[in-house]
C-alpha cells in the first residue's frame, strides 16, 4: 500500500495503517512524511514500512514486530519502549532514542543525539540492540539496564561520543570504535579489552548492520573496539541507607 | 477549538536571510504550523525583522491594551515622552476563532532630544517600555525595536498568524512560536515573543533560575511584570550585549556557562575569561531545560540549554539559516537542504546579516 502523507494528520495516517495492516497488508511505502509522530507505534505484525520524508517523534514507539526503513533523517523519541522488529534509518537522529528499549534492532547510518539508550533492558533472549555509524551526545547508556550499544563513529567527527557515558549503568554491554577519554565516562562504567566472544558478537551484528547502509565490513570491524561494562549491578544499593 | 491529546512541549521555529532577502510570513507559519500538536492553543506569536523599511529609524512599539482607559492613559504618557509621528491599528483578521483580543495599537516614535541630556537613546526608550509595562494598568509593550515588531496573542501560532495578516510583512528574520503553557498562565501579554528594543526571544522550555535572574536585572532598572519566565532572557541580553557590550560568544558563556569540571579542562586564557563570567555573572546563568531563539537587528542566535534537555535541529539553503525544534518543521518550507545539524548543548548557532557595518 502506497500512501501519500502529504499534510495528513498523524492519526488519521496511523489508522490507516492500523486497519490495513488488520486486514492483512503487509507492505507500505508513506512518501512526502513530514514530522507525523507516532508512526508505527504499538503495532504487533510483521509488516514493513518504508518512509520517505521526515517522521515525528516517538517512530515505533511500543512497536512489537514491524520492519521501518526511513530514507531520511528521523526525530526525537524512536523506538521508545520498542518490544521487538526493526528500525532502519539511513541519516541521523534525534535525541532520547531507545529509551526503555527491551527488544528488536534500530540502526542508524549516522549520528545519534543525546540520551541514546536510557534505560536499555533485556531479559532472558530479549535483547536489544542498537547500533549507530556516526556520533552520539551526552548521557549515551544511562542507566542502561540490559542489550547492546555499538557506536562507530565512521564519519570521522569528534567528539565520537559525549560526556557521561554510561553513567548509572547496572547491564548490558557498550562497544565504542575508537579510544573514549575516560573523563566523558561516567562513574558506573569500566573499560575493557574485547575477547574472541565479544568479536563474535560484533561480527554478527556488524555485518547485518553494513548490509543495510553498504559499509565496508572488514574494515568496520577492523578498527579498534573500547568495551564498556557496568562496574556493579546495583551501583546505587547504599545511596539511601544510612 | 480543536481538542488534542498532550504530546506537550512548545514549539519554536526561526529563519532568516543572511543577504537581508525580505520573505513574506506565509513561510514561517508553514513551518510552525507543522508542529501543531507540541502547542495547546494557549499562545502563539512572531518576531519579524525589517517590515517597517520606510519607518526604520523610528521605534514602532506594538502595543496591547485591556480597555479604552488604558490606551488613552499609555497615549497621554507617549505624547509627554515621544514625537509620535504616526499611530494606527494593528491590521487584524477577525473571521478565525481568535476570540477576545485585547485593543492592538501600533506608533512610530521619535525620541525627543531634550529627553537625552542625561541618559543615552536606548536606554531612554527601555525605562519608557519598564514604566508603561510597571505603572499603566492593563497596557502592555509587546515590542519596541526599530523596523520590527512581535505579533503575539492567546490561540495556535497559525491562527494567530492569520489574525494578523502576517502574509503582508516581509522580513529577512521571522521566528515563531507555539505554547503549551505549563507553569504560567496564558494570556496575550504572556505568549511569546518577549521582547525589548529590538531584541526578541521565543523559548521551549522552563528557567528554574528566574528568581535570581530577575532579582539581578532588578537591579540594572529592568522590571519583570509578563509573569512568565522567558521575559529574563531578553533582558539579559539587552543588558550584556548593549549595556556592558559582550561579544555574542561571551553572552553565550554568561547565560549557558561551562560547567566547573569543562572549565579545569580549557586553556589557560579560556579558562581565565570563563571563571571571570562565572565569578561576575553568576546571576545571569540561565538554568533548567531549554532551547531558544534570539531575534536582533543583525541576526539571530539559537541556544540549547547546557545538558540539552529541549530539542533544535538548525539547517542551512544558500543564504538562509534555519532553526527549529523538529527537522520535520524545516523541511517543510525547505525540502532540500545544504547542511541540517543537531548543536551539541550549550553551543549557539549564529546567524548574521551580511554588509552591515
Amino acid at each position: 500500500m502506497r500512501i501519500d502523507a502529504k499534510g495528513i494528520h498523524y492519526r488519521p495516517l496511523n489508522k490507516i495503517i492500523r486497519i490495513a495492516a488488520a486486514s492483512g497488508e503487509k507492505e507500505f511505502e508513506l512518501d512526502n512524511v513530514g514530522g507525523q509522530r507516532y508512526i508505527g507505534t504499538g503495532l504487533n505484525d510483521s509488516i514493513k514500512i518504508t518512509i520517505n520524508g521526515t517522521p515525528g517523534n516517538d517512530l515505533g514507539a511500543f512497536m512489537n514486530g514491524p520492519k521501518i526503513i526511513v530514507n531520511a533523517n528521523a526525530q526525537d523519541g524512536i523506538a521508545n519502549t520498542m518490544n521487538a522488529g526493526e528500525i532502519i534509518v539511513h541519516g541521523s537522529v534525534g535525541d532520547i532514542i531507545g529509551y526503555g528499549m527491551r527488544g528488536g534492532k534500530l540502526y542508524i547510518k549516522g549520528d545519534a543525539g543525546y540520551r541514546v539508550g536510557i534505560h536499555m533492558k533485556e531479559y532472558k533472549k530479549q535483547v536489544p540492540i542498537i547500533i549507530a555509524g556516526g556520533t552520539a551526545g551526552d548521557f549515551f547508556g544511562e542507566y542502561m539496564a540490559g542489550g547492546i550499544m555499538i557506536l562507530l563513529g565512521l564519519n570521522g567527527k569528534s567528539p565520537l561520543v559525549g560526556d557521561y557515558v554510561g553513567t548509572g549503568m547496572h547491564g548490558g554491554v557498550i562497544y565504542i570504535r575508537g579510544k573514549v577519554d575516560p573523563y566523558h565516562l561516567g562513574k558506573e562504567v569500566s573499560c575493557l579489552e574485547l575477547g574472541e566472544e565479544d568479536m563474535k558478537l560484533l561480527g554478527s551484528y556488524l555485518k547485518e548492520y553494513c548490509e543495510h547502509f553498504g559499509f565496508d565490513f572488514n574494515e568496520v570491524v577492523g578498527g579498534k573496539f573500547t568495551k564498556l561494562v557496568p562496574l556493579s549491578h546495583r551501583p546505587y544499593g547504599n545511596l539511601y541507607v544510612y | 477549538m480543536k481538542v488534542d491529546g498532550i504530546p506537550s512541549g512548545c514549539a519554536i521555529s526561526g529563519m532568516m536571510s543572511e543577504d537581508g532577502r525580505r520573505i513574506d510570513g506565509r513561510v514561517i507559519i508553514k513551518s510552525i504550523a507543522c508542529m501543531h500538536d507540541r502547542s495547546n492553543g494557549l499562545g502563539g506569536g512572531f518576531a519579524a525583522y525589517g517590515i517597517y523599511p520606510k519607518r526604520k529609524d523610528q521605534y514602532a512599539f506594538h502595543m496591547m491594551y485591556d480597555n479604552i482607559e488604558s490606551k488613552e492613559a499609555t497615549e497621554e504618557f507617549f505624547k509627554d515622552a515621544f514625537n509620535v509621528d504616526k499611530d494606527e491599528p494593528i491590521p487584524t483578521f477577525r473571521e478565525n476563532g481568535i476570540s477576545n483580543p485585547p485593543i492592538l495599537w501600533r506608533y512610530f516614535l521619535e525620541v525627543p532630544e531634550n529627553k537625552l541630556e542625561f541618559i543615552s537613546e536606548r536606554d531612554y526608550v527601555m525605562k519608557t517600555v519598564m514604566k508603561v509595562n510597571s505603572d499603566i494598568e492593563g497596557a502592555f509593550v509587546a515590542s519596541s525595536g526599530k523596523n520590527m515588531g512581535a505579533f503575539k496573542g492567546v490561540g495556535y501560532p497559525e491562527d494567530i498568524g492569520k489574525f494578523y495578516k502576517l502574509e503582508d510583512y516581509s522580513a529577512y528574520i521571522w521566528t515563531a512560536h507555539g505554547r503549551f503553557p505549563t507553569n504560567t498562565p496564558g494570556w496575550w501579554g504572556g505568549a511569546h515573543p518577549f521582547t525589548l528594543l529590538d531584541w526578541s526571544v521565543v523559548h521551549n522550555g522552563e528557567i528554574s533560575s528566574y528568581g535570581i535572574n530577575k532579582r539581578y536585572l532588578e537591579m540594572f532598572g529592568y522590571r519583570l511584570e509578563l509573569r512568565t519566565d522567558t521575559e529574563v532572557i531578553a533582558y539579559l541580553f539587552d543588558l550584556l550585549v548593549r549595556r556592558h557590550k559582550f561579544r555574542t560568544d561571551r553572552a553565550i558563556m554568561a547565560l549557558a556557562t561551562p560547567f566547573w569540571k569543562d572549565i579545569d579542562r580549557m586553556e589557560p586564557e579560556q579558562k581565565k575569561i570563563a571563571i571571570a563570567i562565572r565569578q561576575v555573572y553568576g546571576s545571569t546563568l540561565l538554568n533548567g531545560p531549554f532551547s531558544i531563539i534570539i531575534g536582533h537587528s543583525n541576526g539571530m542566535i539559537g541556544l540549547n540549554d547546557r545538558i540539552k534537555l529541549r530539542p533544535m535541529t538548525a539547517a542551512r539553503k544558500d543564504d538562509m539559516l534555519y532553526m527549529a525544534s523538529e527537522e520535520s518543521a524545516i523541511r517543510e518550507i525547505a525540502p532540500d537542504l545544504d547542511e541540517v545539524w543537531s548543536p551539541r548543548a550549550g553551543t549557539a548557532v549564529i546567524g548574521t546579516l551580511r554588509d552591515v557595518e
